[in-house]
Parts: C-alpha cells; structure tokens; sequence
C-alpha cells in the first residue's frame, strides 16, 4: 500500500530547523544565488542540462516529502543517472561550500529529505536498475532508486524475497530505506534494513565513491556500513547497494484475533512471546482504529471489538503448524472473542488490508492526523496505552492506536481538525506527551520513521549531550564540511574545526544554526 | 619514589591498581599499571587518569584475545574488566538483557537459561567476556540463524578516550534514533573507546534440537550439499563443515525449533544430504572451535556462498603447494571459515599460503585476515590484507582517539 501523505497540514506549528533556514539574510540570498547560478552551470556541463532543474515551478514539487508539514524550496534539483554523475554532483556541491540533500522516492515521515533552502536536492529515482540477483550468494545488488518491492519481485521467481517492508513498500526507495534503516511489520522476526545491508557504494560527503562491505560477510576494519545505514543522509548517498535475499518461507499462516480491549490483547501478545514463538509479525489496532479501517476498507474486523490483534507465523510447515495452534489457544485464553483464520492468500491479504490502510483511513474519520513512532519496551504495553488513553481524554484529542505489538512500537494516530482553531496545536502536544511518555517507559522516540527534522528537538531527551556530541564525532570523520544533509537529526549541530579545503563561511555557522567545536 | 599515574590510578579505582608483571604484557609487550575498575564510574575515573597523564592502554577482559590483530605500538596500563561485571537488567518479557563488559558470555548464558532464553552468540573461546566478545566480533555456527554481535546488540555503554562516558542505542529492539555507534564500536579491536555495558537482544532457547553430520569427498561436493540445504526449506540454524588436513571433510547441519518441526526438517535434512547422514542431537566435538593449534596461525576467510567450494580448494592445495598442511572450519552456509596452519610453519610458508587464500577469497568477494600467529611470523606478515575505507577509518580513530592510546597498532592500517 502507499504511504500516507498527512493531507492539509501546513497549519501545524512546526517550529522547525525548516523555518529557520527559509528566511536567510537578503544579501546572503544574492550570494548564494551566485553560487548555485556557478554550480548550476557546472553540473548542467558535467551531467546535461536535462538532469538539473532550477525552474522554481518545477522545484516546488520537491518542497516536502512524506511529512507535508516541513515544505522547503530547493536552491536547485539534480538527477543523476549513474553512481558516477551522483559522486560529480556532490564533488561539485563539496567545490562551492553548497549543501546538499538526497532523496529517493520522498516517502519518508520525519521529513529527513526536506530540502535546504540553499541547497542542491539529489534526487536518486533514476538510479533504478536492479543490478543483479544472485540467488546462488542469497545477494541482489541494487541502485538506490529501486522499489523495496521490485526486489522481492525480481528474487520471487528464484524463491527468495527481500524482507525488510516498511508500509511504503509498493513506492520507497532501497536507498531511501538505507539512509533511515527501515523496519516493517515483519521486522520483529527478521530484523531492520541494517540487518539485511551487506554492502554498499557510498559517495562521500566530500564526493569520493566507496565501497564498503561487500558479498561476503564481515568486512576487515571498522563497521562503518553499519554506521552509515540509518544516518539519514548525514553521511553520504549510497548509490549501489548489496542486499540479502531471504529463502521465501514454505507455510505462511496468519490469524485475525478480536479481543475485549487492548490490556488482553497485549496480554495475548506477552503470552506468546513468552511462550517462545518467534512470530514474523503480531500488529494490534484498538477500537477507532478498527473503526476507521472498517469505514475505509470494509476488512470485516470483528464487530464490537476492543482491539483486534494480527498475528503470522512463517517457515517451515511442520513448525509453523505446531505453534499456530499454541498461539490460536493463547489468544483463546487471554480473553479473545473471534479468531478468524486465513484459509488462503486472498483472505491474509484481507486481514492484512485493514492494518496497512489504517494511516490512510483515519483521514476517512478526521481531516487531519498526525502519525507518531515511538517505542516502548514490550511488557510496558498495558500501562502505557492507558495513559495514552487518559491523556487523550485530558486534552479532549482522539487518539486511534496502531502498532507492531510485538516490539513495541507504537503507531498512534493523533486526529484534529486544522479548520477548528487551537486543535493543530493540541493534538502536537499530545504527540509530544506520547513521545515522552515512550522515554519515560525506557523507549525510544523513533522505531523507524528516524529522526529527520521532525524530532531534532526530542534527541536531547533521550541522549546526554555528550551522547550526542559523541555522535557527531562520526558525522565530523564522514562529512567536516557539514554539507550533507545539515539541519537534520542533531539538535546542536556541532562544527569539526577547520576542514581542509574548505572556502568561505561554513554554512550552519553562516545560518547563524551551529557554534564551533 | 613517588608514582604519579598509579597513585591516582589507584585514587579512581578505590585501590584496585598496582604496577604490572610480566604476566601483564600484551601480545609481548609489556605494561606499567594494571586498573581493575569495580564499577562504571571507576572505570571511566581510570580512562581519564589515562587521559591527564597521557597513558595508552589496552582494555583487557578473559584475555583471550590478546594474541589477536597486532602488538600495541606502546603500552602504559591494561585496563582489566574482570570486575566490571554482573547483569544489570534481564527483562524476559522483553527479550531483553543489559550487562557489564566484564561479565564471561558463558555465566550470562547461564542466567539466560533458567528463563529459558539467550544471547544467541556461540563462544570460539570458552571464558571470553562480553566486552571482549563484542569489541572482537567473534562469532559461531549459529551466525547464520541468528546474526552476530552487530545484529544483537542493541545498546552499548563506552568510556571514551577523554574518560567522557556515553552511551548509544537503547534497551528497545526497535530503535533508530541517531547514529548507531553500537556497530561501529563492534570489532574495533578497543580502539575507540572502552566499552563498559552492552544491552542484548535475546532469543527463546529452543524446545528441540537435531544434528545431521556426514562427510564429503571434496570441496565441490560439499559446496553442493550445502547450497542444497540453504535452498531447501529446512531453514537450518547452522550449517558446519570440518576439513582436517588430509582428512575427509566432515559437514553438520543444525536445526532448531518446536520438537514435531524439528523431527519433520531432519528428516527432509537427511533426505538432501544422502544415506551416509547420521542424525542426533549432540554436535560433533569440533563445534565452534577455532581450527587451529597453540602457536599455529589462525586465518579467517570469508566468501559469497558461491565461494565457499574455491576458498575450501585453495586450502587444500596447499600441502601440495607449499607444504603446509591446512586445516578449515567453519560456517560454510554464512561463508565464514576459519584456517588454522600448524605450530613451527615458516614466514616463506606462511606468507606464500596467505596468498594463495587471500586470492581464493578475493575471487569470491571476501577477505583473508590473520586473526593470530606467533610473534615473528605477526610481525613479518600483512594480517589484514586490502581494507576498502581505510582513510575514512583513520578519520574516525582521529576523532575518537586523536592522540592514539586506545590500543594504539592493533588494528587494520596500524589504527
């Protein structure tokens, strides 16, 4: 299914770097525009005049991804076709002091590829060519732009699948996934994008190309592909990209479990994963979730129930056989009502299309929404949604709970109505109290939808400010210009001394956003 | 006369320092101070005595290890780990556990076991610590199933070189707020910083367990058996092979699972694998032990699965080649092996087999470095071979340990 786009939220108060950056000096703009009028005319010589656009009409298409609350221009948008007219772009960028920004296909939620006002947008769609699938090594080699799903497409037939998939899986991009380690709801068993990374060509914040990692596992030398997956293009872009094929499982079964409220079906949930099941997802929806999917979808969840709880088993068949039963008897005996059993791939992917249209239905019940990603520990699930519950009561905002049960991380659904006034407002201090709520809890403020600009300003609750300068030591060995991605993910950026090379202000000094380090 | 750096050694550690012996010295290069820290805050009290007084220092757990990588360029204090130890937090509910780096992985595992869980990291040398687990990235058989240290770990407590403690990741499995220095710090060899606690993901222990061993007449075969069970649907925990010198190759295949799944799988297992299989439940006595002897050199090779069979020929030409008897173990199915050349093989022989199994592993995508080797042939030979990256490695250490005292030399590139 498609991500979700929040539909009309410009209202929101953003309060963010976006803000800051968007209203620069005026002679710092005829400055800059300079520059990017020197680096246009460089890159349209060096990669053709069709791969760089500066037409501002065609720039704002570009404005925001999939967290429409952040929208900024940028100065100027490339297309690179190869790794190579991806590395001469940065180079170019890294020549002229100009930051820049890549992007695969713009689905991400944290606003990580919001573009820099000043800045060059590096747009990835065109690397598309799905290089190689080798079945033999369980190995496809991709370029960014790829589809998450053309991969399991293209191993299908060879009997594998490419498991990480994140809800977006039909339109994001496999660089895209890198930059942030996307999850999914099959995660829980198989592991996050940075599991599943075995190697990648990077270009270099100062525009090298580099390979890191490869076919084989455990590359000599510092884990620096484990450090680059999930820095949210604060390191480089990868352009290549070396993913394992996992063996497509023999027996997949899938139960729809509806339970009185969402305390049992969590009980249900801690049940069997204590019983020792490893399933490969178990998703929870409470009652206005439900409600919304229903009024969207028409999945035909059990009427009148509190919580529903999707839960599959895959692999081998006499194993999965064996613990479906346990789990069948497990959610029996922690108060479910109707179990609803897949009796074939029509009717999984019946279950299964309530809770991947549940972002997208709750606009059916609410103008506006704004999707939250925290995590919790697991066995904190019942105590946390009721106070998630009594908070949403306190301030008079509907929350609809979606989430991966099974590792914690929750989904909840903040709903509003951006024409009423003062509701924008307090359904973001809802989200926020959710959020602290998760760290209170010993979570996280981000599962998978990462960081980006959307949650800068929760990082220093869940870090020590040494924990985040010690962070930004990397950032300074990849990138000591500051010019990949910058504004993003730390909320105190931090300069690395003097980058050799390096001419005229250093941009977030310039933005008056960083101080010297 | 007075001793600055052990007196406030001593001073950070509530007395637990004193001058180094012999039995000190570290892949043979002796130390001055010995600092056994007893809880987090004294450890980073003792890093940063190391830091006002210009110490470099080796961190030094079950000391295992402190054969492997290279010798320290200098050395002033071993910084034992031995009493940082206990678990801190075990939360079975969340499959969860949190632990200090001294802790044995072996007396972890035991906790574990009475919730019926573990850290699903198998132990090459019985006793190492957690830390050093960690910081070397050793690993077993059950690699394939289960992933490595990277893949477990899920937050991780260091001491920086300044003495600055900080921490990264979380307790959560599902976390990806900011950068993930957790991997970074896994086999970096202790030279970004001490690591003091790791937070684990756990696994159930499983119900039941088989064993389906046979041997094989030569690479090619077991390269087939073995691709022929990775795609199959027998979903194996580990798949093992074992190539004494001059000996058969002997391959073991684990499952794990329910008990009525894992009686189904074996027997499909047995099916792949042909009639001179024997299934049972106990793993042969070679199980994830490192192939070679006390002062014989220790190789690890890695290659895309479809390698496996050239780096395993590689190997087995050597005797004709040069003399040299090889021995291979290891995970064929994650195209992960270990080499083990004999005790008294010479610097000609050995740099001429490194060769020949560095080339093998190249052509499959893989490297060849030599985790140990006694001292004349370490110091003679390449250990690492060609590291892609090795500038931006560089920058890191810089920016972690720019006066280079963290185990200064032991790593690739003299990092």
């Amino acid at each position: 299914m498609p991500t979700p786009t929040p539909s009309t939220m410009d209202n929101v108060p953003a309060g963010s770097a976006a803000s800051t950056v968007d209203s620069p000096a005026v002679s710092t703009v005829d400055k800059t525009g300079a520059v990017i009028a020197r680096l246009a005319a460089r890159l349209r010589a060096e990669l053709g005049t069709a791969q760089v656009i500066s037409d501002r009409q065609e720039l704002r298409t570009y404005e925001c991804d999939g967290l429409a609350q952040y929208r900024v221009i940028p100065a100027l948008v490339v297309l690179p076709r190869t790794g190579v007219e991806c590395a001469a772009t940065v180079r170019a960028c890294a020549a002229a002091g100009v930051p820049f920004v890549a992007r695969g296909s713009g689905t991400g939620l944290s606003g990580g590829a919001l573009p820099h006002a000043e800045g060059v947008l590096i747009v990835t769609s065109r690397l598309r060519d799905i290089v190689e699938v080798a079945p033999d090594d369980e190995r496809a080699v991709l370029e960014p732009g790829v589809i998450n799903l053309a991969v399991t497409t293209a191993a299908t037939p060879y009997g594998y699948y490419y498991a990480p998939d994140p809800s977006s899986q039909q339109i994001c991009s496999i660089g895209g996934n890198v930059a942030e380690n996307s999850g999914g709801a099959h995660c829980l068993k198989y592991g996050f994008t940075t599991n599943h990374v075995l190697g990648a060509e990077i270009v270099t914040p100062e525009g090298d190309l580099l390979r890191l990692g490869g076919r084989a596992p455990d590359a000599p030398g510092y884990d620096l592909l484990g450090a680059f997956v999930g820095s949210e293009g604060t390191l480089g872009i990868a352009v290549e990209v070396t993913v394992r094929l996992v063996r497509l499982p023999e027996t997949v079964r899938t139960l729809l479990a509806g339970f009185p409220g969402t305390d049992a079906a969590g009980a249900a949930t801690s049940a069997i994963i204590g019983a020792g099941v490893v399933p490969a997802a178990v998703e929870m929806m409470d009652a206005l979730a439900i409600e919304a999917a229903e009024a969207a979808v028409h999945c035909g969840y059990p009427a009148g129930a509190g919580a529903v709880l999707i839960v599959e088993l895959d692999g081998p068949a006499a194993e999965v056989d064996a613990q479906f039963e346990q789990v069948e008897a497990l959610c029996r005996a922690n108060g479910a009502g109707e179990i609803r059993i897949a009796a074939d791939p029509a009717e999984r992917a019946l279950i299964w299309r309530g809770r991947k249209s549940a972002f997208a239905a709750v606009g059916r019940i609410s103008p506006d929404y704004l999707v939250q990603d925290g995590v919790i520990p697991r066995t904190a699930l019942p105590r946390v949604l009721r106070r998630i519950a009594e908070i949403s009561a306190e301030r008079g905002v509907r929350v609809a709970n979606v989430f991966h049960a099974g590792d914690g991380n929750l989904h909840p659904l903040v709903l509003f109505d951006a024409a009423v006034p003062g509701q924008a407002a307090a359904a973001e201090e809802t989200s926020a109290a959710i959020l602290a709520l998760c760290i209170e809890a010993g979570g996280s403020i981000t599962g998978e939808h990462g960081v980006g600009v959307d949650k800068m300003k929760y990082m220093p609750d869940m870090y020590s400010t040494d924990d985040l300068t010690t962070m930004q030591l990397l950032r300074c060995a990849f990138d000591p210009a500051g010019l990949a991605n910058p504004g993003k993910l730390f909320p105190t950026p931090r300069l690395c001394g003097e980058a050799p090379g390096r001419r005229g202000p250093h941009p977030l000094a310039g933005a008056g956003l960083a101080e010297v380090f | 006369m007075p001793d600055a750096p052990l007196d406030a050694l001593l001073a950070a550690t509530g007395g637990a320092a004193r001058p180094a012996t012999g039995a000190d010295a570290i892949a043979g290069v002796p130390a001055r101070y010995v600092a056994s820290p007893g809880s987090v805050a004294a450890a980073a009290a003792a890093v940063r005595v190391a830091a006002e007084h210009g110490l470099a220092l080796v961190a030094r757990g079950a000391g295992t290890k402190q054969g492997w990588g290279g010798p320290p360029r200098r050395l002033d204090l071993v910084l034992d780990t031995t009493r940082l130890t206990g678990v801190v937090e075990h939360e079975a509910g969340d499959l969860i556990a949190v632990v200090r780096a001294g802790t044995p992985v072996a007396e972890l595992g035991a906790k574990l076991a009475a919730a019926g869980q573990q850290l699903a990291l198998d132990l090459p040398l019985p006793g190492a610590t957690v830390g050093g687990t960690v910081a070397v990235s050793t690993s077993g058989p059950r690699r394939l199933h289960y992933g490595t240290a990277r893949d477990l770990l899920i937050g991780i407590q260091l001491v920086r070189p300044d003495g600055v403690l900080v921490r990264a990741g979380g307790k959560v499995v599902k976390n990806v707020a900011g950068y993930d220095l957790g991997k970074l710090l896994t086999g970096s060899y202790g030279t970004l910083g001490l690591i003091v606690e790791c937070a684990f993901r756990l696994h159930p222990l499983p119900a039941a367990t088989a064993v389906l061993r046979r041997h094989v007449h030569g690479p090619v075969e077991a390269g087939r058996l073995v691709a022929a069970v990775r795609a199959a649907q027998v979903v194996p925990s580990a798949v093992e092979l074992d190539a004494p010198a001059g000996a058969e190759i002997e391959l073991a295949v684990l499952l794990e699972g329910v008990p009525a799944g894992v009686t189904d799988r074996a027997a499909a297992t047995a099916r792949l694998l042909g009639v001179e299989t024997v299934v049972g439940t106990a793993v042969p006595d070679w199980w994830a032990g490192y192939p070679w002897p006390a002062g014989g050199v220790g190789i690890k090779l890695t290659a895309a699965l479809s390698g496996v069979p050239a780096v395993l020929a590689a190997a087995a030409a050597a005797p004709e080649r040069h003399g040299v008897a090889v021995a291979v173990r290891g995970s064929a199915g994650a195209g992960v092996l270990y080499a083990g050349l004999p005790a008294g093989t010479g610097l000609a022989a050995t740099i001429a087999v490194l060769a020949d199994l560095r080339a093998a592993t190249a052509g499959a995508g893989g490297h060849a470095v030599v985790l140990t080797a006694p001292p004349l042939l370490r110091d003679a030979v390449d250990l690492w071979g060609p590291i892609a990256g090795l500038d931006l490695m560089r920058r890191v250490k810089q920016q972690f340990d720019p006066d280079a005292r963290f185990a200064p030399g032991r790593f690739v590139g003299g990092i």
